[in-house]
């Protein structure tokens, strides 16, 4: 069952405009249901050639020597690439966003099982495929190192020995907030509740792989590259620093993206090993990877050794928080987290709660995996920091005596205390966590839950609540604090209303399936009175939308939806000015309803923002520019600060170790809801995502650094069979500096759900004593949990 | 060889490779809304039907369909019309980034044809084949049974 509202309560604009609040149905939906999407692979060019790339069996060896001579001789292969040729041309490394560099294809050692070491390019896919087994590459093994407790050990073998002044595999350390104030509240606690966990390494896996056609013109010197690129613009200029290519004649495409959830942020090897092939070889080039080649070496996430301490005062007050991260980086640092902040958001492990001290301290280990911590379907980091707390605080709730809910009701920040100052140095915009508490509670009616599990118990049976209180922190973000390699992260929205009331909107972000084409024409709608379906928005090419950092960490709705909004109001100002012009009147003397100007109190004298769009650029007032149409770069004054309950309801079978999920219940307020339809759409998206990270989702390393995972045979994404039937409900608490209200909902569900279904599973055992299982919560380690705790 | 296939209502004749994966001729003859997603079987991105059964067809041959019908979401509409899944998916937002959208029209479209009433088990099951990694399935289940409430009112 789900509460899926056709519009939500608070409406300015008729179903016929389909403003703010109303779920209309998705402009982008009618190719997609056709077949007639335009993804990556099905982009063709003239004369294009395929590329394949061939990559390393081992996770850590000296490269020896590359024979491509047998490859190069095979019919329909025009070239085969390696990082000796890159090398000639000064590509054989490449910046990540993260500021470290990257191998694009090897030259002198490999550092992952998967890493590129040579590309074939060929006129089929099949005879490049078929040509990478007869390259011969000589390696000499080097011992793998698959965690950061090995990579930080004393004399452990250095991964990065490319970079000058490296010395150990440390790849960064970074602390936040005071830690002497924070040691002071532990010496003061009663009690200290520590949780020592591992959230596993996982992968976002979009259905789509990623892959590029790259078309560089030799003549003209145009580059084009058709990319799966959720931040085209930043992508374009990385490449221009790259390749020393002139900016303006690179064109990055992003068309349809098969889903993105943080795996097509980084720049991948393979993209500019394409781009090289097609400047070398005059051809367009396409490559497309496989599943594998997806798993192995693209974007991995988590993979966050954690420890968390909570002090708490005899009444059940947390008094402070200390946490220590050791970060698998993999071996090389590409994700692509803001420059100031290594471990991301994770500061905002403090969570939902109001205590003066925390300390965090992180270090990022390289290792021999492929390059992981991208922000899987999360502000960078925050999944994890929203698991850590959400875990520590049912835990110290145990350790004190107290119901869990009631622990969280004692220790919240009340609607009062907003702006809230965290210890960490966010300043929360708004929220009311308890209610949004109160209200999951009473769907599930918790104290009759409560009263079934002593029951349940008494009969033998496992049943278990649990429950994650999560705040988020998105929408990256002001240019004060927040940058990518130097460029701010402020997004924009070009907006032109041509002669007949219809409209262009224009983004620096961009879709992955989250509907922008609709909901950003809604914004439009709301602000200006045209018709939601009389708006048509384009996104991803970067010749023909305005610059942005493009759409990941819930940042589209926050950052380029009030520059969306604020650049129709701009214009409807302006709008004022023609009406009244038209309507012989002063433009203080009109008034404003959504789709038209009248004269106050002569509500018969009017003009229609039709009306106004033809008078525009058929006759303007003498002194106004003729047009509608403007460009507006928003530089938020502050993130925003999704928050919800969600309410797990399990039974584990004691003999199996198997559970099974009886209800999820989301109570969600991401402010302002734009597309009532859609926000609950995403939601459902997550909750998914964090079932999969708390029941099978995950990559694990072989000694050796063989990857386990490596096909959708091992790597267990859940389907409709086993996914949980999820109970949304809202609250609506508006961002206070959003220009509506929005605070933006993408990713709400994965960072806040996986403590809620973890929690519940361990409250279903938490009589036995029983305080940890790390995720993934498979079969044999909460049978093991169960039979260690009854052992004992 | 050459094979001998009806697509979408057409016959054709091609010359392929023996090896050539039945994915790679559909989307060869421009019919790409036919996606591949995992290569091993497991997500079906690249279901199509298959003589009226739903085949996922990144693990078939192109010489494996000689003498069969094959429709892929380029044919499900009818007379012009949406075909009654694809009207209901995008009443019910049973889709946000579209890639998994036609394999799972067409998996749900070969349920629906056996059983125009299912319930929801049925259709998780009949689906559970078919990955999407945006939606949660809920709407996709919504809309399987709405398209299900279409062809009956018809």
């Amino acid at each position: 069952m789900t509460t899926t509202a056709d519009q939500s309560p608070h409406l300015h604009t008729p179903p016929e405009i389909g403003g703010v609040g109303h779920s209309v149905r998705r402009h982008e939906d009618d190719r997609f249901i056709q077949g007639a999407g335009n993804y990556v692979d099905d982009v063709e060019l003239p004369g294009m050639l395929h590329m394949a790339i061939l990559r390393s069996p081992v996770a850590h060896a000296k490269i020896l020597s590359i024979d491509t001579s047998e490859a190069a001789a095979v019919d329909g292969v025009v070239a085969v690439v390696t990082g000796e040729l890159m090398a000639e041309h000064n590509l054989a490394w490449m910046p990540t966003l993260s500021g470290d560099t990257q191998a694009v294809l090897a030259t002198d050692k490999v550092r992952f099982q998967g890493q590129e070491v040579a590309a074939v390019v060929a006129t089929d896919p099949y005879v490049a495929r078929d040509a990478l087994g007869l390259i011969f590459v000589d390696y000499e093994e080097l011992p793998a190192i698959t965690s950061p407790q090995q990579s930080l050990a004393e004399g452990a073998v250095l991964i990065r020995d490319d970079k000058e002044d490296q010395t150990d595999n440390l790849a960064y350390e970074w602390e936040s907030g005071d830690k002497a104030v924070t040691d002071q509240a532990f010496a003061e606690a009663a009690k200290i509740v520590t949780l020592e966990t591992h959230y596993p390494r996982s992968h976002p896996s979009p259905l789509e792989t990623c892959g590029a056609v790259a078309d560089v013109n030799p003549a003209s010197g145009q580059v084009t590259i058709y990319m799966t690129s959720q931040a085209p613009h930043a992508h374009r200029t990385v490449f221009a620093l790259v390749a020393g290519l002139p900016e303006q004649n690179i064109r990055i495409i992003s068309p349809d993206i098969g889903g993105g959830f943080g795996n097509k942020v980084p720049v991948y090897p393979g993209y500019v090993i394409a781009t090289a092939a097609s400047l070398l070889i005059g051809k367009p080039v396409k490559w497309v990877e496989s599943r594998t080649e997806n798993l192995i070496s693209t974007g991995f996430a988590r993979d966050y050794h954690m420890k968390g301490e909570l002090a708490l005062n005899n009444e059940g007050r947390i008094l402070g928080l200390r946490t220590e991260i050791w970060s698998d980086q993999g071996a090389f640092f590409a994700d692509a987290q803001p420059t100031k902040f290594k471990a991301g958001l994770f500061h905002i492990v403090t969570g939902s709660y109001d205590y003066p001290a925390a300390h965090v301290v992180a270090r990022g280990a390289y290792t021999n995996k492929a390059p992981g911590g991208v922000a899987y379907r999360c502000s960078f980091r925050v999944t994890e920091a929203s698991y850590m707390i959400e875990r520590l605080v049912q835990n110290a709730a145990y350790e004190i005596g107290m119901d869990p809910a009631e622990f969280r009701a004692l220790n919240f920040i009340k609607p009062e205390q907003f702006p809230y100052h965290s210890p960490t140095g966010f300043v929360y915009d708004s929220g009311d966590y308890e209610g949004a508490m109160r209200k999951a509670l009473g769907i599930v009616d918790y104290e009759s839950l409560r009263k079934e599990q002593v029951t349940a118990r008494a009969e033998g049976r496992l049943l278990g609540i649990g429950m994650a209180s999560f705040t988020e922190v998105v929408g990256a973000g002001n240019s004060q604090e927040y940058d990518i390699l130097g460029l701010k992260m402020f997004d924009s929205a070009e907006l032109r209303v041509h002669p007949t009331g219809k409209a262009i909107l224009k983004l620096g972000v961009k879709s992955q399936g989250q509907g922008h084409e609709t909901t950003f024409a809604q914004i439009v709608a709301e602000e200006l009175g045209i018709p939601a379906g009389d708006i048509k928005v384009l996104e991803g090419d970067t010749d023909n939308t305005p610059y942005g950092l493009g759409t990941y960490a819930s940042r589209s709705t926050p950052v380029a939806g009030a520059a969306t909004a604020i650049i129709s109001r701009t214009l409807r100002e302006k709008a004022r000015k023609i009406a009244a012009h038209l309507l012989e009147a002063s433009a203080a003397d009109l008034d404003w309803e959504p789709g038209k100007f009248f004269v106050k109190g002569s509500p018969d004298q009017s003009v229609t923002i039709q009306d106004v769009a033809f008078a525009a650029y058929t006759n303007p007032p003498p002194e106004e520019e003729p047009g509608l149409e403007g460009v507006h770069y928003y530089d938020p004054p502050n993130m925003t600060y999704p928050f919800g309950t969600y309410v797990v309801v399990v039974e584990v079978d004691a003999e199996t170790g198997e559970w099974k999920v009886d209800r999820m219940i989301a109570v969600d307020d991401c402010g302002v809801r734009i597309n009532p339809m859609i926000v609950d759409g995403q939601i459902m998206g997550g909750l998914t995502e964090g079932f999969a990270a708390a029941t099978n989702q995950f990559i694990t390393f072989d000694d050796d650094g063989n990857c386990i995972g490596s096909s959708f045979m091992d790597y267990l994404v859940p389907t409709a069979w086993e996914t949980p039937r999820f109970e949304l409900d809202e609250t609506v608490t508006p961002s206070p500096h959003h220009p509506i209200g929005a605070k933006g909902v993408g990713e709400s569900a994965t960072v806040g759900s996986p403590a809620a279904y973890v929690n519940a599973v361990i409250d279903a055992l938490a009589h036995l004593g029983v305080r940890n299982i790390d995720m993934p919560l498979l079969p044999d380690r909460v049978w093991s949990a169960i039979q260690d705790a009854e052992g004992g | 060889m050459e094979i001998n296939v009806t697509l979408n209502g057409t016959q054709r004749t091609d010359d392929v490779e023996p090896r050539q994966l039945l994915v790679d001729y559909i989307r060869g003859t421009g019919n790409t809304g036919t996606h591949i997603g995992c290569d091993t079987t497991s997500c079906g991105a690249c279901t199509v039907l298959v003589d009226g059964t739903p085949m996922k067809t990144c693990t078939m041959f192109a010489v494996q369909a000689t003498g069969k019908s094959l429709t892929t979401v380029e044919g499900l509409k009818q007379n012009g019309a949406l075909h009654p899944i694809q009207a209901a998916f995008k009443e019910k937002h049973g889709l946000q980034c579209g890639f998994c959208t036609p394999g799972m029209m067409l998996t749900s479209a070969a349920l629906l044809e056996e059983n125009p009433d299912p319930s929801e088990d049925d259709v998780r099951w009949a689906i559970s084949g078919n990955l999407c990694r945006c939606t949660g399935y809920v709407n996709i289940v919504k809309a399987v049974q709405h398209a299900g409430e279409l062809i009956r009112e018809n």
